[in-house]
């Protein structure tokens, strides 16, 4: 049987409009929904980076990188789901945090090289980067003190050494 | 000096002519005015269609007919969705067509303006490709790159959109901006390891079986492929789109297989112990359940585009490139192996279960197909639309050119076979061009009768009349007990009296013994586009049938013979 796993694919596109609408169908007509999306500006500015993470099935999910390659406006598309790259997100957490709290919550922030952004009578606002699991952890870490927002940027990546991301 | 200028719009009909373009399909309106004014002072004809739908279809049939690009213009808004089902249809059968759609100017695109509509947007699922041109600069750019995405490698079609100050700007036409195309991946050459393993494989096989589908045509590999099979003494089956790819004729030959294949060709496939696919993409109309579908034989593909590989049906072994190249390069490496046997079998087969129908009493539909196959030869044009009209024409006509067999298969688009004849006749003035049309996808784009009449093309339509939805009543009768819903042609006009209307001749025929004397009449009539109405049985079912989600030896090769109450069901 196939196994649901989460990828991570990076794509380099033409810095075009209607090319993340041309990617995302592909995606879309098989049902695959996309968990997080980071588009930006690739080295040159005519191509634009994306990193995509999505769950499904291998097979599926091969199928979808050879149709995503096979658009005009895609010059490459690669699945990283075993390749060892460089993987980071940046979360921002606002927690409740009275301040009979703030030391315990301090303490833990401190322990995942947390930064805090903001301060307020009963709240605090924490930033955390680094792999998804780290921010996974660190949200588990939060929940009893009661998360009021998070948002997560979404993964990016980037191959070690002298390799250029495919 | 002053420079020499020109509005993009006539930059644009340039580079298409230089490019050998020399019909352009279409209906104007306001947002293409440009361009229209473009073509009255240029060598590029304008033929006027009666519906942009009708226009894809012809610039399809101009496609397939002559292996050049069909290149279609019209309007913004609803002009421009009107295209989007011959779009469908062209990429669905890999059909190079470039779609050029007029936009309202650009400070209002987005605004709701009148006669809007994201035609890009909407085009996205559709296309190979699509443009919107923002700088009137750009244009011989994009038209350029465009008819060589559409063209090249898998063909099918690219829509671009030009708003009306765009087309309307004038431009320096020395100017020309580079191609930039990044993304366009260059065709691919066949592994020579991959070319290798096919060899073994087919070197090895005892009960071998071609699949050949449009690829094979689209790549010009016929030649190539004809040559593979004699030498290896390997049965060929086309697929829908295949036909003429192989000759019917041949004795190598099993026509085609799947649903409403030949019991021969389904018999092959689930006996061989290797299916070569070349340029064929494992329909589900011929795999089935694609889990069920010949489980115990390997399977070779050969194919240009590798979403295609492994998409429906694992195989063993893949061979990405163009076919008549990569059939060149496995040539060498093919050692005949022993397939006396299986052609033996195969042969009986095809003597125990061939296509077969009654001649005498009422006429069939099957019998005017073949007979007018027969007499218009195969140097002819043969259209078709969609229903149960086009398996009788898969299965009577016999095709030895995929060129001169034109049917829309993957999207199965009713209102085809008019208006991509049309398109097939404007292509090759010299053949001969006949389609073979059911009552009711006629019915879908028979405005396009005034097409032909005015532009004197002398296309034989022949319309097969039961007067119903024929394939919706065949799976309502076999699968749904006879519950007819919404087949009944009622209101049908009368075609002759239509044909009169248009200014055209028109024939009828009701009676088997009278087929061989109006198709006579019907050929010899070249002043113009011709009607030959046929009344036909109403409730033949075509067969032999795989009911969906069975496996091919599933098949229902002949019609039971008892009778229900009020059917003739006893070919
Ligand atoms: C545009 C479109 N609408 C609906 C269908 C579904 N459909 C497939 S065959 C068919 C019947 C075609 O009738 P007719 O042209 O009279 O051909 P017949 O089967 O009677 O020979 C229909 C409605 C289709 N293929 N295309
Ligand atoms: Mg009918």
């Amino acid at each position: 049987m196939d196994q649901s796993m989460k990828h991570t694919i990076s794509l380099l596109v033409s810095n075009k409009p209607g090319v993340l609408t041309r990617v995302a169908l592909v995606f879309a007509r098989r049902g695959f929904n996309i968990d997080s999306l980071v588009v930006s500006q690739a080295q040159s500015p005519e191509f634009s980076r994306m990193n995509i993470e999505a769950t499904g099935n291998e097979r599926t999910l091969n199928l979808m990188l050879t149709q995503l390659n096979r658009l005009v406006d895609v010059i490459h598309a690669v699945d990283h789901a075993s390749d060892d790259v460089i993987q980071r997100e940046l979360a921002l957490f606002k927690v409740n945090c009275t301040p009979d709290k703030r030391t315990s919550v301090l303490q833990i922030a401190d322990t995942f090289r947390g930064q805090t952004v903001d301060i307020g009578d009963d709240t605090i606002t924490l930033q955390v980067t680094g792999k998804s699991t780290k921010v996974d952890a660190f949200h588990t870490m939060m929940s009893p003190f009661g998360i009021m927002e998070l948002v997560r940027t979404g993964k990016v990546l980037m191959s070690r050494g002298k390799e250029s991301t495919a | 000096m002053a420079k020499k200028m020109k509005t993009a719009a006539e930059v644009m009909l340039d580079v298409l002519y230089e490019n050998g373009v020399r019909h352009v399909f279409g209906i104007p309106g306001g947002n293409s005015i440009p361009i229209y004014d473009a073509l009255t002072h240029h060598p590029l004809n304008l033929i006027l269609t009666r519906h942009e739908q009708g226009a894809t279809h012809m610039a399809d049939g101009y496609a397939r007919s002559s292996g050049k690009i069909g290149v279609v213009c019209v309007t913004s808004g609803p002009g421009a969705t009107n295209t989007l089902t011959g779009i469908l249809t062209a990429m669905m059968d890999s059909v190079p067509m470039l779609v050029i759609t007029g936009q309202s100017i650009t400070p209002n695109i987005g605004l709701d303006a009148f006669q809007e509509a994201d035609i890009l947007g909407m085009s996205f699922p559709a296309v190979k490709h699509s443009y919107m041109i923002s700088d009137p600069q750009d244009i011989s750019r994009i038209i350029k790159e465009a008819l060589h995405i559409a063209t090249s490698g898998r063909p099918g079609p690219v829509l671009v959109d030009i708003p009306k100050d765009i087309s309307a700007s004038l431009i320096d036409p020395e100017i020309e901006n580079d191609q930039d195309l990044p993304g366009f991946k260059d065709i691919p050459v066949a592994d020579p390891v991959d070319i290798k393993k096919a060899a073994e494989l087919m070197n090895r096989a005892l009960r071998p079986v071609i699949l050949a589908g449009h690829g094979v045509i689209l790549s010009g590999a016929g030649e190539q492929l004809m040559q593979m099979a004699e030498k290896m003494n390997i049965p060929v089956t086309t697929t829908l789109l295949g036909k003429g790819g192989f000759p019917d004729t041949h004795d190598l030959s099993l026509s085609m297989p799947g649903m409403h294949g030949t019991a021969y060709a389904n018999k092959a496939l689930t006996g061989s112990d290797l299916i070569i696919a070349i340029g064929a993409r494992w329909d589900d109309r011929i795999t089935g359940v694609p889990e069920n579908f010949c489980p115990h034989a390997r399977k070779i593909h050969f194919d240009i585009d590798s979403v295609e590989i492994r998409k429906i049906i694992p195989v063993d072994c893949s061979v990405i490139g163009d076919a008549k190249a990569s059939i060149e390069a496995l040539l060498p490496h093919l050692e005949p192996g022993d397939t006396a046997r299986w052609i033996k079998q195969i042969n009986r087969w095809k003597r125990d279960f061939p296509l077969k129908y009654r001649k005498e009493g009422k006429l069939r539909a099957q019998h005017i197909i073949e007979e007018l196959a027969t007499m218009a030869g195969t140097e002819a044009i043969a259209c078709t639309d969609v229903g149960q009209h086009q398996m009788w024409a898969a299965h009577f006509v016999k095709s030895e050119k995929g060129e001169n067999w034109i049917t829309s298969g993957g999207a199965g688009t009713m209102g085809f076979g008019l208006p991509s004849a049309i398109g097939a006749q404007l292509a090759r003035p010299e053949s001969m061009v006949y389609t073979i049309v059911g009552d009711g996808s006629f019915q879908m784009t028979l405005c396009e009768l005034a097409t032909a009449v005015i532009n004197k093309l002398p296309i034989k339509i022949l319309i097969v009349n039961n007067r119903y939805l024929g394939m919706v009543r065949q799976w309502q009768h076999m699968f749904y007990e006879n519950r007819l819903t919404g087949v009944d042609l009622e209101g049908n006009p009368d075609f002759i009296k239509l044909a009169s209307a248009y200014g055209m001749k028109g024939f009828r025929v009701k009676r088997s013994s009278d087929v061989r004397k109006t198709l006579k009449a019907a050929l010899k009539w070249n002043e113009g586009p011709c009607i030959i109405e046929a009344v036909v049985e109403q409730h033949d079912n075509v067969f032999p049938m795989v009911p969906a989600g069975a496996a091919l030896d599933e098949m229902i090769i002949e019609a039971p013979r008892r009778k229900r109450s009020g059917e003739g069901e006893d070919q």
